[in-house]
């Protein structure tokens, strides 16, 4: 204590401008502001998605602090850059809690950047709202007292459509497979593969593409898929990616001899317009559709596409959810520390355990998480198809996966639960809506 | 060896065709970045900045046409459009007020000045276009796809790719050498590559010279660019993946050298498509491999000319 | 050259200063003296008017040897060393290759093979985790496992002491007939050879050198942000430590941590504040400081401190 004294007097002497991250328990003073660091793309290929979900975070927070804040203060965030590098982004992450003194940090859109975020969550003692990156490995590979996933993850976000496909299409004999080349691309294709080969064992897989992520021209891999003629190809890419695959392919009429399993489809389908051909199976890392079938607050979720349209003219995306989620959570969060509390200022460790089993309110529906700190979201696969409300391609035959059906359990890794996986999986699909 | 190219000759024609609209496009940005060198002696890093600007551009204005109504046909029209706005405009600025300054510095002054303006340049396309892609295909998908036989089944081709891409790279390359052959700005811009020096004694205005060529050169870049940018989404940080790739190129072709750059654009395109269809954990270093393999063989590069040794 | 030495006391004085002052700088700045360490090996290619434009694949060997090694062994003070070893390994085999050209060839094939080693990193996924990278194994220090503040001093205090030996060791090399010999690639090659010196040899040992520099750099930073990713060796990353050198002024060993100081926290500032155009804001002082200080930072102070360098 006496130390952390001279060392506060020290610091205030040399650097006026300097804060402390709070760290001993009890009384705890309320800040004037609730600082929020928030990393996300803002340059490079991966700020198709960086920024529409920074423009929603502005959008929401004006709006928060319009109604009070959260806890009586207004709320106020820090942006910085996952693209100039890890290094980069490791850095910025220890400027935001040590120099801006930021309470809560939402972290990363990339997967490689949250794999280097949750260690300093855990070193810092900072609680971090993984805000929309979806590696399983975080959660399976380690604890992270400090991290939260407001979103679900890899594992569902593929077997949802897996299974989809399944039903869709039971008899399909070969497959190709096109993905970025990153941890999401490479680790996708694992879990569908071990999905698949459990499920529907004798597939054969025509080619296995991983282009580099960024990539501009696709002609040579869409040769090489019109060549080999695969019954179905699976892409999980996204953002400027997928955009040029699908126009590339649909070009070259690649969408006529195969069906497209597009997880991640949902975020590109917009810039897309008519382009995606209708009948290949669509998805969006979670419930997050335009036309979702059944909102728990239809006028809730009208209000917020409506909202953010009116502002950026432009309808919101996936990330877009992800971040109005974090913030859900966030509200949520700090309510219930708050309360426990009695009404005082929580500390960081008061803030974390209010995290756990913390359940929230999303524009479609609401997202508990679990003791692992891992959101359980509700998936929502369909068949891309056109009517005359949207001006691109929005699902059909939409099958609603519940969290806990397609999710990983607690305390396993992804790999090993799938290959437990049986036939009577796909029985207990819900019917499409 | 010969039951392997049975098996798979077929694919390797379906690579080769992949490969030379690739080859096209990566000609266009090296032989710029090639002459550009030649004459004014810097490698220019920001060569793939005016790629991209070109690209973007060429989309814009693609999609301004399109969205006043006017025909298909004048898709084509923005692609030369931006090329030449892209060299007319920012090629004199660069040159006259920034290169102009550091001629005669030191070779990694002049590298790391074009190094800058790469990165500003890379802000100002965030700052003008955005971050979301940015896409206009018309011009390739006006002219629609042809079926090429392959065994008992066809594989659609963009007839933009097949056809248009290489006939305009090859076009480029007969219109410069005649340009620098046949006519007296020309034959300049060869004087003034071979020795400055004794260039401007014989009378040669080499600051006019070197006006010229960069200018040229950003058009070139630009028209790749142009020409590349509806076959693909515009997103930032294409720049750094084409001139990178352009180094290469130009390194390998010897500096200066445009048929160099052909024929080398020409192994890179056909060595990358080949790559992604047998090994495709080594698409990427295809180029580099090439690069210097010619390198340990030709160490001036295949058309380079051993520079005498200066006493 | 006492004066060069007390400037450098002085810097590195303040760098401590500012480290115990503002706690998360002393990450920024343990990153900045391990770029300055790197860029030392820049300006010994630079003196023998070569630019190299492919470093950071060094960088990235340190880095990666870190990464890959941790796992099984975690003692840093083997680490570092180790580092700088692979490093100057890779840059043996490298050097004999690239040291048989000059000027643009030199820069370029230094690029290019730094691009196979950068493509491979990205590509070999299953050895490498891709463009992801791989997250660096808490490392022991001397066999003592540390509290995480304890680890983030010891750290700068490494790197400062390695910064002050590579310094010390650039400047006497230069100054060494070794060190006049590469001046003299520079200037008139043939003549060296005239006087019975392989020019080849002499920017071979000067490769060798700057890539063990460039290693032990790449273990420091692997070691501080505990994370590498193959960008660490992305053409843009040799490009920066090349930036640095002429930033600080290509003259002096102490300009090249000066150089990287000022570059790091222009960077973090410059993100911090305009986190959509840094790139904008370096490359604009980049331009600045060639066009009308092509000294550098340590032009500028050893001409305010009449200081010969």
């Amino acid at each position: 204590m006496t130390q952390e004294l001279s060392r506060r007097a020290l610091m205030g002497a040399t650097a006026g401008s300097l804060l402390l991250a709070g760290g001993n328990a009890g009384a705890q003073q309320k800040p004037s502001e609730l600082r929020v660091g928030i990393t996300t793309f803002l340059s490079g290929p991966a700020s198709v998605f960086g920024v529409p979900s920074k423009q929603m975070a502005e959008l929401l927070f004006e709006q928060v602090n319009a109604q009070g804040g959260i806890g009586g203060i207004p709320v106020k965030p820090y942006f910085v850059d996952e693209a100039p590098g890890t290094e980069h982004l490791v850095g910025e992450y220890r400027r935001l809690v040590q120099n801006e003194g930021v309470h809560v940090m939402f972290a990363s859109i990339s997967s490689g950047s949250c794999l280097a975020c949750t260690p300093l969550s855990d070193e810092m003692r900072k609680t971090t709202l993984l805000w929309d990156c979806g590696t399983q490995r975080i959660f399976e590979e380690g604890k992270h007292p400090f991290a939260f996933r407001t979103q679900g993850f890899g594992t569902p976000e593929v077997l949802a459509p897996l299974l989809y496909l399944l039903k869709h299409k039971p008899d399909f004999k070969s497959i190709a497979v096109i993905n970025q080349d990153y941890a999401w691309g490479r680790d996708s294709w694992e879990l569908w593969k071990t999905a698949m080969d459990v499920l529907k064992p004798g597939v054969r897989v025509v080619a296995e593409m991983f282009p580099r992520l960024g990539a501009t021209d696709y002609s040579t891999e869409v040769t090489r898929l019109l060549a080999s003629r695969p019954e179905v190809i699976l892409t999980t890419s996204w953002g400027g990616d997928l955009v040029t695959l699908v126009r590339q392919a649909a070009e070259r009429r690649l969408f006529e001899r195969s069906t497209f399993v597009m997880p991640v489809a949902e975020a590109s389908l917009q810039l897309l317009g008519k382009t995606v051909p209708a009948g290949h199976v669509i998805g969006a890392r979670g419930d997050h559709w335009n036309n979702h079938p059944k909102p728990k607050d239809p006028a809730k979720l009208a209000k917020f596409v409506d909202g953010y349209r009116a502002r950026y003219n432009e309808y919101p995306i996936y990330p877009c959810h992800h971040m109005a989620q974090a913030i859900s959570a966030l509200q949520a969060g700090y309510a219930k520390a708050i309360a426990a509390k009695g009404g005082g200022w929580p500390n960081d460790q008061e803030l974390a355990n209010a995290f756990r089993g913390l359940t929230f309110d999303t524009p479609t529906s609401t997202i508990t998480l679990r003791e692992d700190g891992q959101g359980l979201e509700d998936q929502i696969v369909g068949l891309s198809s056109f009517n005359d409300k949207f001006p691109f391609a929005v699902p059909k035959d939409m099958i609603m996966f519940p969290a806990a059906m397609v999710s990983t359990p607690v305390g396993m890794k992804s790999v090993d639960w799938l290959k437990t996986l049986t036939p009577a999986i796909l029985a207990q699909t819900p019917a499409p809506i | 060896m010969v039951g392997w190219l049975q098996d798979n000759g077929l694919l390797l024609g379906l690579a080769a065709l992949d490969g030379l609209a690739y080859a096209a496009l990566v000609f266009m940005v090296a032989v710029g970045l090639n002459l550009v060198f030649g004459v004014l002696r810097i490698v220019n890093v920001a060569h793939g900045s005016l790629f991209a600007i070109g690209a973007y551009t060429a989309a814009s204005l693609g999609l301004f046409f399109a969205s006043q109504g006017l025909p298909p046909l004048a898709g084509y029209f923005a692609l030369v459009l931006a090329a030449a706005l892209v060299g007319a405009l920012l090629g004199p600025l660069i040159e006259r007020f920034l290169l102009r300054r550091i001629y005669g510095h030191e070779e990694v002054l002049q590298l790391l000045v074009t190094f800058a303006l790469f990165m500003i340049l890379e802000d100002v396309q965030k700052l003008v276009w955005g971050v979301q892609p940015v896409s206009q295909d018309l011009p390739m998908t006006y002219l629609g796809t042809i079926d090429v036989p392959f065994g008992d089944d066809v594989i659609p081709f963009t007839k933009y790719q097949l056809f248009v891409l290489p006939g305009i790279a090859v076009a480029t390359l007969v219109g410069l050498a005649l340009f620098l052959r046949r006519t007296l700005a020309g034959r300049m811009i060869v004087a003034v590559t071979a020795d400055k020096e004794a260039a401007t004694a014989m009378g040669i205005d080499a600051t006019r010279i070197m006006l010229l060529t960069f200018t040229a050169g950003a058009a070139l870049a630009a028209l790749g660019g142009a020409l590349a940018s509806p076959t693909t989404s515009l997103v930032p940080g294409v720049g750094a993946q084409t001139i990178v790739l352009s180094f290469a190129v130009v390194a390998t072709a010897g500096l200066g050298q445009i048929e160099g750059a052909a024929l080398t654009s020409l192994m890179m395109g056909l060595g990358r498509s080949v790559a992604v269809y047998f090994a495709p954990e080594f698409e990427v270093v295809v180029p580099y491999l090439i690069m210097v393999a010619v390198l340990l063989v030709r160490p001036q590069g295949l058309f380079g000319v051993l520079e005498t040794r200066r006493v | 050259m006492i004066a060069e030495g007390l400037i450098a006391l002085v810097g590195a004085g303040v760098l401590l200063a500012v480290a115990i002052a503002v706690p998360w700088l002393k990450f920024v700045l343990t990153i900045a003296l391990a770029k300055g360490i790197a860029v030392l090996g820049i300006l010994l290619l630079l003196r023998a008017g070569q630019v190299s434009f492919g470093h950071a694949m060094f960088l990235a060997t340190g880095a990666y040897t870190v990464a890959f090694l941790a796992p099984a062994m975690p003692e840093a003070l083997l680490l570092i060393p180790l580092g700088g070893l692979f490093a100057g390994l890779l840059g043996l085999l490298v050097g004999l290759f690239v040291v048989r050209y000059r000027d643009i060839f030199f820069g370029m094939l230094n690029l290019a093979i730094s691009m196979v080693l950068y493509s491979l990193l990205e590509k070999l996924y299953h050895l490498t985790k891709g463009t992801d990278g791989i997250r660096v194994a808490r490392a022991t220090y001397a066999g003592f496992d540390l509290p995480r503040e304890t680890q983030e001093w010891l750290m700068f205090a490494i790197a400062l002491g390695l910064a002050a030996l590579f310094g010390t060791l650039v400047a006497a090399y230069l100054r060494s007939p070794m060190g006049r010999a590469l001046a003299g690639i520079k200037t008139r090659e043939t003549r060296l050879e005239f006087l019975g010196v392989s020019a080849r040899r002499v920017l071979l040992f000067a490769y060798v050198a700057s890539a063990v520099m460039g290693g032990i750099a790449g273990t420091l930073v692997a070691l501080t942000t505990r994370h590498v990713t193959p960008l660490l060796g992305y053409w843009t990353s040799s490009g920066e430590l090349v930036f640095i050198a002429i930033l600080g002024g290509a003259g002096s060993a102490v300009g090249a941590f000066l150089g990287a100081v000022a570059f790091e926290l222009v960077r973090v500032y410059a993100a911090a504040s305009v986190a959509d155009a840094w790139q904008m804001i370096l490359g604009g002082v980049l331009l600045l400081v060639i066009l009308f200080a092509p000294g550098g930072l340590w032009g500028i102070l050893a001409g305010r401190l009449k200081v010969r360098a």
